[in-house]
């Protein structure tokens, strides 16, 4: 990816971000949102990561951010007006998170691994075919000579093959959040 | 050159928009919304380290993995704050965190 692509889907992703924490109306906080998680979509297929791309997309722009709007909308939340501004909050939440990018951009800049490049470390496709040992399913192998990343198949592969536990527990938590959302939603009865 | 660096700077970036946002606001549900700012800053992190880190010249998949797995909690989590801020609102009829404030004692 040029370079210039990766600033401008930062910009997008932080610029937006920067809305979401700033915008006085819900709505536009929702759409700018959306639009912050479109930008770090980007970035992840910048990284190869094809399939979390999408799925980012998918369940963070779309479902997420419609569920988010479906709430606002409902309880007909108004834009925040003429309200006195916490100041100790704000000043100890700004000084927070510059203390805290100052001390991530510290760590980041001063380590070996950090100063890898994309270029520098090039996929090997047609050469990891012959290397990955259990995950040589004749679709990914064939994938892989032909030049393509199947990443989708291969986060499948490690989801079945080393966490298939972890996943089932998720559907469990995806159940019991599902139950959840039907008993906490239920309108109660009147008490005795 | 676009370094792993670039993208650690950009995901602390954002993790830490998230949380002057937890921090400063007062509408619960942009509170949540930063909060999910925050996870996926997160998920920017992981991926980063996972595409730099190669094993047999592919990416690392056990991070995308997690990240797969965070996505689900997320999403979850959503479903139930949200639930959870429907029932605040049903018995405050507010979404100001300063609304609530009975475990103050």
């Amino acid at each position: 990816m040029p370079p210039l692509l990766f600033y401008l889907f930062a910009l997008i992703t932080l610029g937006f971000g920067f809305l979401v924490v700033t915008g006085r109306n819900p709505v536009t906080c929702a759409l700018a949102l959306a639009a912050s998680f479109v930008g770090l979509a980007a970035l992840f297929l910048s990284l190869d990561a094809y399939f979390i791309g999408v799925i980012q997309i998918l369940v963070y722009a779309g479902a997420v951010m419609v569920l988010f709007l479906f709430i606002i909308m409902l309880l007909d939340i108004k834009t925040e007006e003429g309200k006195k501004l916490n100041l100790s909050a704000i000043v100890s939440g700004v000084l927070l998170a510059v203390l805290l990018t100052l001390q991530i951009i510290m760590v980041a800049g001063g380590t070996d691994l950090a100063s890898k490049s994309v270029q520098g470390t090039p996929l090997a496709l047609a050469d990891s075919a012959t290397k990955i040992g259990r995950a040589a399913l004749p679709t990914i192998t064939n994938d892989l000579k032909a030049g393509t990343l199947p990443d989708a198949k291969l986060i499948g592969f490690t989801l079945f093959d080393q966490y298939g536990f972890h996943l089932q527990v998720i559907g469990l938590l995806l159940l019991v959040g599902t139950i959840g959302v039907v008993v906490l939603s239920k309108r109660e009865r009147s008490a005795p | 050159m676009i370094t792993l660096g670039h993208y650690l700077v950009v995901s602390g970036m954002l993790f830490s928009l998230g949380l002057a946002g937890v921090i400063a606001r007062r509408n619960i549900i942009i509170v949540y919304m930063c909060l999910e700012m925050m996870l996926s800053a997160a998920n920017l992190a992981l991926v980063g380290f996972s595409r730099f880190h190669l094993t047999n010249g592919l990416p690392d998949y056990t991070a995308q993995s997690l990240v797969f797995f965070t996505i689900t909690v997320a999403a979850a989590e959503v479903a139930v704050g949200l639930a959870i801020i429907v029932a605040l609102f049903r018995s405050k009829q507010s979404v100001d965190v300063e609304s609530v404030t009975k475990l103050q004692g």
